[in-house]
């Protein structure tokens, strides 16, 4: 054993051949067989293990007519790895849901087979199937291929990005909306915007069927898009007796009562009670006992705005944009496509070079945000009011209840009288 | 450049959905009532058909060859009439219409693929990553390898989901964009000092570029005395943050020598409960030890370790900390507490305890 790792070039990444958890650098050695540019890469690799260096640099390249969907990577040791001097990759747009026909998914392999190294991930944090390794010829005949059998590329840049969403209605029932049909139409009909960069940076679009946000659309997407409902749970209390009957009622009041957010929920008389006005449809409750709990009939979505990942102000959550709308007839789908819109004019035209929508809220206000969008200013868009006094007001005076904003109020006059005394 | 034949823009879109959906999947499609779980990694949802699609989910690592993806296909296509879904978190979910075939499948999961099953339940699932040295122009660590070696260790917490309170999200991050995401335990590159500018390549970047894109206003232009411009770093100003490198390679942010790991804890995605939440530092200075990262493994044991014992059932680890108090929280790991787990961003006020309440 020994001597074999001595006769390996990879001594350092073939550390990794070994343990229960599958192997990549095992894979990738079988490949290397019959494309040698795996091996070249994962000499590379041992070479970064060894220095604890990286050696690829990025740049651009662009299929004629995109702006975006191929992640360019040069080698900086192509005189030792000639064959991953060029070694990009390309991303292409998923079926949404992740859900794929072994048909579509051997069409993919082959293609990749035939133009590039045939390595693959399923997939990459944007939500992108990745397929790893082409050169500045093989990139275009990929793509090329990958056109006529109805993929396309996926987003990079400063672009919409290919869309991701939770497995929905498809096999889930706590979805609240059909998950993948949104994901689908909204990829569709912004699919320029997507392939050519016009936006100040990127824009991400996730969407989860419901507030567990299976497809982690909080904190990784612009523009969370999360199941909810309007009207009350539905409960079956002959579930809740049979799920009583199986934990116990101490398991109940632990588990489920004292861990609701809003103290909502009770068990009176062994049936659950909800005080539907204070649930604020965090899924807890219909998690622990699905059987027994499911969400309204009066179902739509919750739009969040501003959600990314740290730079370069740090983390930001999506605050809550839109709490209800529903998402059913095509006139529910006009109503989100005019709000998406709406956000990328004005984003698109007020904010800096590199600036997400969520950082452009940080810099110009909520309040000034959602004047742009014409949007009107819910409490349900903050936690609390503000603390700070210090309020920029643009009205001299403030409105009176019911009344409209005087234009030449006394309390201001005397004060300006006073400064001009002295 | 090679050249490409003018075709211009297909703008194919998504494929269709549909087309890709296994058979019970469109048939009961909204109108599923339920699920319940047989075993770690296998799921039966029941549709108000009285259909049952039963889910087998595998744990793969995410970079694989077409051969490997060949090989999911055939097992699709034996016992789940040739359909497959992928989760957010690379596992592989195999469809099933028949319960027979369950076990049958998992099976040919272990012996053809080598892939776990599991990652449902409470269980530590599949850890999200990018690309590290694999792959990507800025990192400075590796991912699918550093993922693969803790998972190594894991795998006991991904084969089963019941031995926590509640589920274990990780993530691995390559350097301070963080990629990872937000997790329960996260993985992260720390620079311990600004860049420092390579001056022969500062002439290919966009200089209004990078001086804009320092979130602390850190980096200004400087004229040389042969006139060329240049970039300066305010060394007390800069947060070693790295957005800079992203825009200009020649702010190299990365150093072999002084990286290092950390360990951040408590991030949660979902709206339940008290909410979404952001990840703490947990642990700063573990070493960038390649091949194996055996100090990464051997911290986050430690936080489990300590997770299992204490914690409620349901609780996150973020809700966990936030009942025991972080005090415990650093007692129980016996990690130090120190001046750098202290915040000094705009948000530090909001994280500091104002008030009398205390705990011994």
């Amino acid at each position: 054993m020994v001597d074999k790792k001595k006769k390996s070039d990879t001594p350092m990444v073939d550390e990794l051949l070994d343990g229960p958890w599958p192997s990549f650098v095992k894979d990738l050695k079988g490949l290397a067989k019959k494309k040698p540019q795996v091996g070249q890469l994962l000499g590379q690799l041992n070479q970064s293990y060894e220095d604890r260096w990286n050696y690829w640099q990025g740049t651009v390249l662009n299929v004629d007519g995109y702006g975006g969907g191929v992640i360019a990577r040069y080698s900086e040791l192509a005189e030792k790895y000639p064959d991953i001097a060029q070694f990009h990759t390309i991303r292409v747009i998923p079926p949404a849901g992740w859900v794929y026909s072994t048909k579509s998914l051997r069409d993919l392999c082959d293609i990749w087979e035939k133009h590039g190294a045939g390595i693959m991930q399923l997939h990459g944090m944007t939500g992108d199937i990745l397929l790893l390794g082409s050169d500045n010829t093989t990139t275009f005949e990929a793509a090329e291929e990958l056109f006529e059998h109805g993929w396309d590329l996926g987003g990079s840049g400063g672009a919409l990005r290919t869309l991701a969403c939770c497995v929905g209605e498809a096999r889930c029932e706590t979805a609240c909306y059909d998950t993948m049909k949104t994901t689908t139409e909204l990829t569709n009909r912004y699919i320029s915007q997507l392939h050519r960069p016009e936006f100040p940076y990127k824009y991400k679009f996730k969407l989860s069927g419901c507030a567990n946000d299976c497809a982690a659309s909080m904190q990784r997407s612009d523009m969370p898009i999360i199941g909810t409902w309007k009207d009350d749970i539905q409960v079956d209390q002959k579930a809740v007796a049979d799920f009583i009957k199986k934990h116990g009622e101490d398991f109940v009041v632990d588990n489920v009562l004292t861990r609701c957010p809003t103290k909502c929920i009770s068990l009176k008389k062994k049936k659950i009670v909800i005080d539907n006005e204070n649930c604020v449809r965090c899924m807890h409750c219909i998690n622990v006992m699905h059987n027994a709990l499911r969400p309204g009939k009066e179902r739509g979505v919750t739009i969040l705005i501003g959600g990314k990942r740290t730079l370069k102000i740090g983390d930001t959550m999506g605050l809550q944009l839109v709490p209800f709308m529903p998402l059913k007839t095509e006139e529910d789908y006009q109503k989100l496509y005019d709000l998406v819109e709406k956000i990328w004019e004005f984003w698109g035209e007020n904010a800096m070079d590199h600036e997400r929508v969520g950082e452009f809220i940080n810099r110009v206000g909520l309040g000034t945000f959602l004047e742009g969008i014409g949007i009107q200013p819910d409490p349900r868009m903050i936690k609390a009011p503000r603390t700070t006094p210090y309020i920029k007001f643009e009205e001299i005076a403030p409105a009176k209840f019911g009344g409209e904003a005087e234009d030449d109020p006394p309390v201001r006059n005397e004060e300006v009288e006073a400064m001009e005394k002295v | 450049m090679a050249e490409q034949k003018k075709k211009g823009p297909r703008d194919n879109g998504a494929p269709d959905y549909k087309k890709n959906l296994h058979p019970l999947m469109a048939k009961n499609y909204g109108q599923w009532v339920s699920h319940e779980k047989l075993k770690p990694g296998v799921l039966v949802h029941i549709a108000e058909s009285g259909d049952k699609l039963y889910t087998v989910r595998a744990g793969s690592p995410r970079t694989m060859s077409v051969d490997t993806v060949r090989k999911i296909c055939d097992i699709a296509d034996k016992y789940c009439q040739g359909h497959v879904r992928f989760t957010s978190r690379a596992n592989v979910e195999f469809l099933l219409g028949k319960k027979k075939d369950i076990e049958p499948l998992i099976k040919e999961v272990h012996e053809i693929l080598g892939f776990p099953v599991g990652g449902t339940g409470h269980s530590v699932s599949n850890v999200l990553h990018t690309q590290g040295w694999l792959h990507c122009n800025l990192p400075g660590t590796d991912a699918a390898g550093s993922v693969k070696a803790l998972m190594d260790t894991l795998i006991r917490e991904f084969e089963t989901d019941d031995d926590l309170p509640a589920r274990v999200k990780i993530s691995a991050s390559c350097c301070q964009i963080n990629c990872g995401g937000q997790a329960d335990i996260a993985i992260n590159l720390q620079h311990h000092h600004p860049p420092k500018i390579k001056p022969e390549g500062v002439g290919i970047c966009e200089l209004p570029k990078v001086v804009a894109i320092c979130p602390v206003a850190a980096i200004r232009p400087r004229q040389k005395d042969d006139g060329q411009m240049t970039l300066e770093v305010v060394d007390e100003k800069c947060m070693y943050c790295g957005a800079c490198h992203g825009q200009c390679p020649t702010m190299e942010i990365r150093d072999a020598k002084t990286d290092t790991l950390s360990i951040w804890i408590g991030g949660k995605t979902a709206s339940t409960r008290n909410g979404p939440a952001f990840m703490k530092l947990a642990l700063w200075g573990l070493p960038n030890n390649a091949p194996r990262w055996p100090e990464v493994a051997e911290a986050v044991h430690t936080i489990l370790k300590a997770y299992k014992a204490t914690a409620k059932p349901y609780e996150r680890i973020g809700e966990w900390v936030e009942r025991i108090s972080w005090k415990k929280f650093f007692e129980l790991t016996g990690f130090p507490f120190t001046k750098y787990h202290i915040d000094d961003s705009e948000m530090a006020r909001s994280t500091f305890n104002t008030s009398a309440q205390v705990r011994f």
